[in-house]
């Protein structure tokens, strides 16, 4: 897997952290990792950063993850990048409606490294 | 098969489904094992508190509650970072911890997972505080005890469609 740019989005520090470490044990190689607090803050990023893959909690205060993700397909910010969602909502209901506003992936909080090497590693193959 | 309403309830109130969800987010996110503990927890003076709070189908909430002890500790295994005090950092972890175990805990019963949005968590610091809630249709209030610390998890009900 060569060197990839990240951006990851959610508004606790932690889990960016938490997001981050799983990536890295999931055996990528992260050259540069973007974070954002926030939807608009992560569209503020795509405007001006190229990445290759977004990883995005859902709920957000101000943008949630679902607008985030409507934004960035109605912008057509990161054309092609996958973007996988990472969130405690976990029903069926909220997995469709991820994958109807354009998620490539879904990942249910609490999760491990290996799951995020299982839901990530195929979307980077496929890209 | 369909799951009514009143059987939901049955579900969300059975104790073994909280057990089950914290055992499970301290499993994954901190790597510890967690049990339930029959003794009392030992407030300390300080505390940390996340309030995660439910509404739609079932409306409550689910509240976290620690000493600022056990809180560092579970902030530095979830980072990997070391905590002198409550600062952000901490205050987040404890957050997230509040927002997991909500969201594990609804996830039991797919009717509700579907049905009952989460609110973003409330974190609250001090000294010899209470929280009551009026009335509730159901309260679970467990002890639980990792690596030689302590914390409680109480879910209150307290409406239901």
């Amino acid at each position: 897997m060569s060197e990839i740019r990240t951006l990851i989005v959610d508004d606790s520090s932690v889990m960016r952290k938490i997001v981050e470490r799983a990536l890295r044990q999931a055996g990528l190689t992260l050259m540069v990792v973007h974070e954002a607090g926030s939807g608009t803050e992560g569209l503020d990023l795509l405007r001006a950063k190229q990445v290759d893959l977004i990883l995005s909690d859902i709920n957000m205060p101000s943008m949630d993850g679902l607008e985030f993700l409507r934004q960035i397909r109605a912008q057509n910010l990161a054309p092609g990048v996958p973007v996988v969602m990472i969130t405690t909502e976990s029903s069926e209901e909220h997995v469709k409606q991820a994958i109807l506003a354009g998620a490539q992936g879904y990942i249910r909080k609490p999760f491990t490294a290996e799951q995020v090497k299982e839901r990530v590693l195929p979307l980077l193959n496929a890209a | 098969m369909a799951v009514s309403l009143r059987e939901s309830v049955q579900l969300v109130s059975d104790p073994r489904n909280l057990d089950a969800s914290v055992e499970e987010v301290f499993q994954l996110m901190l790597g510890v094992t967690c049990r339930r503990d029959s003794g009392p927890v030992l407030h300390e003076l300080e505390s940390v508190t996340a309030v995660v709070g439910f509404g739609g189908l079932l409306s409550g909430a689910c509240v976290f509650r620690s000493g600022s002890s056990a809180a560092i500790k579970i902030a530095a295994l979830m980072t990997g970072m070391e905590f002198d005090e409550i600062d952000d950092t901490v205050k987040d972890a404890i957050g997230e911890i509040g927002n997991m175990l909500a969201g594990a805990w609804k996830g039991k019963v797919p009717n509700l997972a579907a049905n009952c949005g989460l609110s973003v968590p409330a974190v609250i610091t001090g000294r010899d505080y209470n929280l009551h809630v009026q009335a509730p249709e159901f309260q679970l209030h467990h002890a639980y005890r990792f690596a030689e610390s302590s914390f409680d998890v109480t879910i209150v009900c307290d409406g239901l469609q």
